[in-house]
């Protein structure tokens, strides 16, 4: 069983195409991976029976000759994906029970290349945390610790999906990034997310959170299988009018393109004051190994990132109020019966709603209502230009951009912070790619003096996710990491 | 700008949450945090500079304005709290 588990997607695809495997086996095995790690939470719903049918129809359409990309690979799907039949409920109280009638593209787009459905993987209340507390399902625990027995958060909002790839109770895994929720996670659970340009995957079928920065992204253990997934994930979809028809570089062959003769801008000012000492230092180091590849660094400067962040918790926020205001105890969920209809709408969604997504929705109101939209909603806009001014204008030098990914490593489960602010801190480095609609991906590149993983963060030009893959191939060929997570499954 | 109590009642009425009044001076607190934050924002100079909303830069595809699809009643209703003859069930709203 632990072989099984060993091996990568790229490998394990190999091996179902010369029959060392089979899909059914390769399923029971992860299966029984994330039975063994259900301690880590990383599931809300485990679909074993599906997953099983799923493979066998994998199986026999090998047999046949048929296979698709990810024919008989398993994989786990965060909640806020719609997922036809079975349970979907974006990780809240309000949603509990709510079973689709459809499948969102994206996942649609996986099964018809073969893959196999593990389950619906934990993540924050409609994505709204980057700690994956706010989930109604409960904290999902990071697989890595510092060998003192201290529970770590995994991240978030796609802690499930980072957590479970990392802790091989996912082969691969699929989850969604606002505001760095698939870049975050991967960097405190030491694997590899990507979040493509805006457009790239359709959003349709997928929870909304702020449609104009989410995004769903793979998932992986290293560069390659996450470029397999991509290929895999991305459409052009008419449901969703943002998705894109630029077609898909061909990513699976750029990943061993190299990076010889690249330029690759380093920010100024991601060098924040006060910055750990260990994230600072792998900077240095990943820039070094670009440097010995054959690329050129480039000095850059990106003068609006300070104000990124508070952009983002306006305009984030203003587009969640309008996007969960769907969420009313008339059409699904949960309903809170009262005499009126108001009365029914408030108590529902009080009800229905955790503390953070309240809060977001009061902020997102105050934001949008008469008399302060402008101050607000229009300069967070305005600021959000400027920001993509900023990489527009880097681009025209430079072909891929390298930051750290998260100001730290994780932290511990439950640690209390009095001021959300603190909280929102975390994304300092992600949320600009989403203002700005680039690709960008945080790849394993090292630890810090604890043991605890930490990763680096590639950007680059809308539609390039090609120069990501060569960028951080080059980084995991580097690292060249071998230690594994403590809570992993077929470990000690 | 500084959100109050009452502030924070009116914000809630439109976003349809119900806040018990003894939770307002707290959730005004923690706005005011997150807004004396989001000040920082003012320091920049946007004079000139248009809102931007989309990052496709591509303009809303059209399409002929016709029923593509349609006609699942059951599948609408499947999640409904409460439905009947084909319709969703909601608290009187007409006396």
């Amino acid at each position: 069983m632990q072989d099984l588990l060993a091996l990568s997607a790229v490998e394990a695809r190999a091996a179902l195409d010369a029959k060392d495997i089979s899909s059914v086996e390769l399923t029971s095995a992860y299966i029984q991976a994330a039975e063994d790690t259900a301690s880590l939470n990383s599931y809300v719903l485990l679909t074993a029976d599906k997953a099983l049918d799923m493979a066998s129809d994998a199986d026999k359409r090998m047999a046949a000759g048929n296979g698709g990309v990810l024919e008989g690979l398993p994989i786990g799907v965060k909640d806020m994906f719609c997922t036809k039949g079975v349970a979907s409920t974006a990780c809240s109280k309000i949603l509990d029970g709510f079973t689709p009638v459809y499948e969102s593209t994206v996942t649609a787009n996986m099964w018809a290349q073969g893959g196999v459905m593990l389950g619906k993987l934990n993540c924050d209340e409609f994505a709204m945390g980057s700690a994956n507390e706010t989930s109604f399902a409960g904290p999902v625990i990071n697989p890595w610790d510092a060998g003192d027995g201290v529970d770590l958060v995994p991240g978030g909002s796609s802690g499930g999906s980072a957590s479970s790839v990392a802790a091989r109770s996912a082969l691969l895994s699929v989850g969604t990034d606002t505001g760095g929720s698939i870049r975050q996670p991967a960097s405190f659970c030491g694997i590899v997310g990507l979040k493509p340009t805006y457009g790239r995957c359709s959003r349709w079928g997928i929870v909304a959170f702020a449609s104009s920065l989410d995004q769903a992204g793979p998932f992986s253990r290293d560069v390659a299988d996450n470029a397999l997934l991509l290929s895999a994930m991305a459409s052009h979809d008419a449901k969703d009018s943002t998705s894109a028809a630029t077609p898909l570089q061909d990513v699976v062959a750029a990943v061993n393109a190299g990076v010889k003769g690249m330029k690759i801008g380093i920010p100024r000012e991601y060098r924040m004051d006060g910055m750990d000492s260990d994230v600072e230092k792998l900077w240095q180091q990943g820039q070094e190994w670009l440097k010995d590849a054959g690329a050129e660094l480039v000095d850059i400067s990106l003068p609006h990132t300070k104000y990124a962040l508070p952009a983002y918790y306006i305009i984030a926020p203003a587009e969640a109020s309008s996007n969960l205001a769907r969420y009313d105890g008339v059409r699904y969920g949960n309903r809170i019966e009262a005499d009126s209809l108001d009365e029914m709408y408030g108590l529902t969604r009080a009800e229905g709603f955790g503390d953070e997504v309240q809060r977001r929705i009061m902020i997102g109101t105050y934001v949008l209502s008469a008399g302060y939209y402008d101050a607000y909603y229009l300069k967070a806009q305005r600021v959000r230009r400027l920001i993509k001014n900023d990489f527009d204008e880097a681009f025209t030098t430079v072909d891929a951009i390298l930051t750290p990914a998260t100001p730290s490593a994780a932290f511990p489960v439950g640690r209390k912070v009095d001021d959300p602010v603190i909280n929102y801190l975390n994304d300092v480095f992600t949320v600009p790619a989403n203002l700005a609609g680039l690709p960008g991906m945080s790849v394993p590149a090292g630890f810090n003096q604890a043991g605890l993983p930490l990763g680096l963060q590639v950007l680059a030009k809308p539609f390039d996710e090609a120069s990501i893959y060569k960028v951080g191939k080059v980084i995991e060929d580097s690292a060249a990491i071998s230690s594994m997570p403590q809570r992993m499954a077929g470990g000690a | 700008m500084s959100v109050d109590k009452s502030t924070v009642a009116k914000i809630a009425r439109l976003a349809r949450i119900h806040v018990d009044e003894a939770r307002q001076e707290a959730i005004a607190d923690e706005l005011n945090g997150i807004l004396a934050w989001i000040a920082e924002l003012d320091e920049v100079n946007t004079d000139n500079v248009e809102p931007l909303a989309s990052v496709t830069g591509h303009s809303l595809p059209m399409r002929e304005d016709v029923v593509t699809d349609g006609g699942y009643v059951d599948d609408v209703l499947a999640n409904a709290p409460e439905s009947a003859s084909g319709f969703f069930v909601v608290p009187k709203v007409v006396e």
